[in-house]
């Protein structure tokens, strides 16, 4: 695609865009975020971050932007809620929906309400942490969304606060013509709190192209620890650019562990900043990719201080048409000395025509760290397969051994166990 | 049992078994010995169903059904058990949990119903026994970070848990130190009956201390050259195998 087109595209996108207000961001910071991503404009294959996902052609049809209706029903919303005892946040079309989320008799410490309520009552907060850590310059999506975004939800845990039940933010999209929508979280976890959280992506009820872009920044102060999921099972109207932005603090624990499951096209943006020393990070990722579906991993561990380990898995298992890209960026600032950033990537291609793309890139400027990167893709071990069918397993129940197997060193990190096990169903079907 | 009738089998075009002939009574152990290239691990593989091997020519059949026809599976399935050479390891898997699917695949087959859990389970802790498995090994993945030993102690174990008709020992003593030898020899002593045979091949007599054979044969370049009883086996050990290439190879 030519420059010309490029910028056809976001005109198109810009002249909608410009007549959405957001409700939670003055206008001067609306319009910074919108010639932010105006300025960057819709990333084509020459883009170095979105070369592999061809986003344009996701982007250019007609859309609708913002205007959508959160018009679910319980009864509809009920496969989504896959954890029985959890405080469920629900997120449609990027508005918080207060008659279908349940933040009441919240635990101690803990504070759950929209994006909105929050930029009012809770203003010091929002202000101190609102678009701080999710740049506008250096991601479009980003821009976009901190341009028009209608909010989503606020989570304050409070200092020494120890939330046991996990928090649930449920992502709904749903249309009936082609759509953009926009959510934008916002958890902040105060010092040595501990908290679960869960966002879930799922499409209900829809019948076009819908293109949810998600922001979700969190803030992890010292000493606190906070495992994270993000479980992805849109269908093939679901589009989603999903970027989670994490700053840490000294001592802190960050685990996040990204699923993606379904949805027609995905790209997650993962950036976690270690903003200080003696800080643990680690992402997991799992990805079943099949037919024509694209899913695009990239995450970005900023080593900025010494005395800090960061640990990355990522596993697919890639079929059909599919494609998977997993871009792994590992920054070791000069002052980040004694780093530990250890990072791999390893797919299993089940068909022919599938495409696996992996990327690891360590830009290291400091000269007392240890960093290994290691990436494997090919098919199933057919030693394994034919040691499995000497004991008289067919070929078909050996392989679908072999790839759970695969899939559970990723599983296995999952620390709430409805949801494990959860995943592991969904799992054991898909490999049927 | 096993008759097999004039084998060849190639691999990328090179023959490797020239017209193998062996005929196995139920109760009986054979051990086939060589020397490195002869050809013992290629009939294993041919036997078990390797599908890198093509057999060219001959006839396996295992009471009276052929055995080239069936997949791996539906070999294991009829009875035939391979103890490998080299174990593979399979991280991920547990080997309690492989060898349920596997037993109840074997019994699907059969047109049995699954074993029920608790019979399973004393199935296990039995055979753990038999090869001085520990319990742990049993429940973590299959191989995986196992010893040399434990692995072949694991074969063993899962040959019992299995039951098959006819095993097939491929060069289990290889690297055991002689308590894991003792070990699992004893497991195949004591699983030896009246209805199942046992095929053990090795390159060193030492293992044949162990597991007394009925018969022994020799393979040298891709053909059982000799037969005879385990006497033939320490004659190989005080000789080497020159003496069986002098034989056959005219000068």
């Amino acid at each position: 695609m030519n420059t010309i087109e490029k910028i056809l595209v976001t005109d198109k996108l810009l002249s909608s865009i410009r007549q959405v207000s957001s409700p939670i961001w003055g206008e001067i910071e609306r319009g910074l975020a919108l010639s932010a991503f105006a300025k960057q404009g819709i990333p084509n294959r020459k883009s170095e971050e979105y070369k592999y996902c061809k986003i344009d052609l996701i982007l250019k049809d007609e859309f609708a932007v913002g205007s959508l209706k959160n018009n679910i029903t319980k009864e509809q919303l009920s496969s989504a809620l896959i954890l029985k005892e959890a405080i469920t946040i629900v997120i449609v079309n990027g508005h918080f929906n207060e008659n279908l989320s349940t933040p009441t008799n919240l635990p101690k410490g803990l504070i759950i309400c929209s994006l909105e309520e929050a930029a009012e009552k809770y203003f010091t907060i929002f202000e101190n942490h609102y678009s701080k850590y999710a740049d506008i310059n250096t991601d479009p999506f980003t821009a976009l969304n901190t341009a028009i975004s209608n909010g989503g939800t606020f989570i304050h845990i409070d200092k020494n606060s120890m939330i046991k039940i996990p928090i649930h933010i449920v992502h709904v999209s749903t249309a009936n013509e082609n759509s953009i929508v926009n959510p934008r979280n916002l958890i902040v976890i105060e010092k040595s709190a501990q908290a679960k959280i869960v966002e879930s992506f799922v499409t209900i009820n829809s019948t076009a192209k819908i293109v949810n872009n998600a922001v979700t920044e969190i803030f992890v102060d010292e000493n606190a620890t906070v495992c994270h999921y993000k479980i992805q099972e849109e269908s093939e109207f679901g589009n989603l650019i999903s970027t989670t932005q994490v700053q840490q603090e000294k001592q802190s624990v960050f685990t996040t562990t990204t699923i993606t499951l379904s949805g027609a096209f995905v790209r997650n943006n993962l950036n976690i900043v270690l903003n200080n020393q003696h800080i643990e990070a680690n992402l997991n990722g799992l990805y079943l990719t099949k037919n024509n579906q694209v899913v695009d991993n990239h995450t970005l561990v900023d080593h900025r201080m010494p005395n800090c380990n960061s640990n990355e898995l990522y596993k697919g298992v890639v079929d059909g048409n599919s494609t998977a890209t997993f871009n792994g960026k590992i920054f070791v600032r000069k002052d980040a000395q004694k780093t530990n950033a250890f990072q791999s990537n390893k797919n299993i291609l089940l068909s022919d025509d599938s495409t696996v793309n992996t990327k690891p890139q360590l830009e290291i400027y400091a000269d007392d760290v240890k960093c290994s990167h290691g990436t494997s893709t090919g098919k199933l071990d057919e030693e394994k397969i034919f040691y499995l069918r000497a004991r008289g397993l067919s070929e078909t129940s050996a392989k679908k051994l072999l790839m759970f197997a695969f899939a559970s060193e990723v599983l296995n990190t999952i620390e709430i166990e409805p949801l494990r096990e959860y995943l592991e169903n969904k799992t054991m079907l898909r490999f049927q | 049992m096993l008759s097999i009738k004039n084998l060849h089998a190639s691999i990328d075009g090179k023959e490797i078994l020239k017209g193998v002939n062996l005929e196995i009574k139920a109760g009986e152990i054979h051990a086939i010995m060589g020397p490195n290239g002869a050809g013992k691990s290629t009939l294993s593989a041919v036997l078990a169903g390797r599908e890198d091997y093509e057999v060219t020519e001959g006839e396996v059949l295992l009471d009276g059904k052929n055995l080239l026809e069936l997949s791996p599976e539906d070999r294991a399935r009829e009875g035939v058990f391979l103890a490998f050479q080299y174990p593979v390891e399979i991280p991920g898997v547990s080997n309690i949990n492989f060898l349920k699917t596997a037993l109840n695949e074997i019994r699907a087959y059969k047109g049995l119903a699954p074993m029920e859990a608790k019979d399973f389970l004393a199935r296990v802790k039995e055979k753990q026994k038999l090869v001085e498995l520990d319990g742990k090994l049993a429940n973590r993945s299959v191989n995986e970070g196992f010893s040399g030993g434990e692995k072949k102690r694991n074969e063993i174990f899962q040959m019992a848990m299995l039951e098959p008709k006819l095993a097939i020992l491929d060069e289990t003593d290889s690297g055991l130190d002689i308590d894991a030898l003792r070990i699992v020899a004893g497991g195949v002593n004591k699983l030896k009956s009246k209805d199942n045979a046992t095929i053990v091949i090795t390159h060193y007599q030492r293992l044949l201390d162990y597991i007394v054979p009925d018969f022994v044969h020799v393979l040298y370049d891709g053909k059982i050259v000799k037969s005879g009883t385990k006497e033939l086996a320490l004659e190989l050990e005080e000789k080497g195998y020159d003496f069986i290439k002098e034989e056959v190879s005219p000068s």
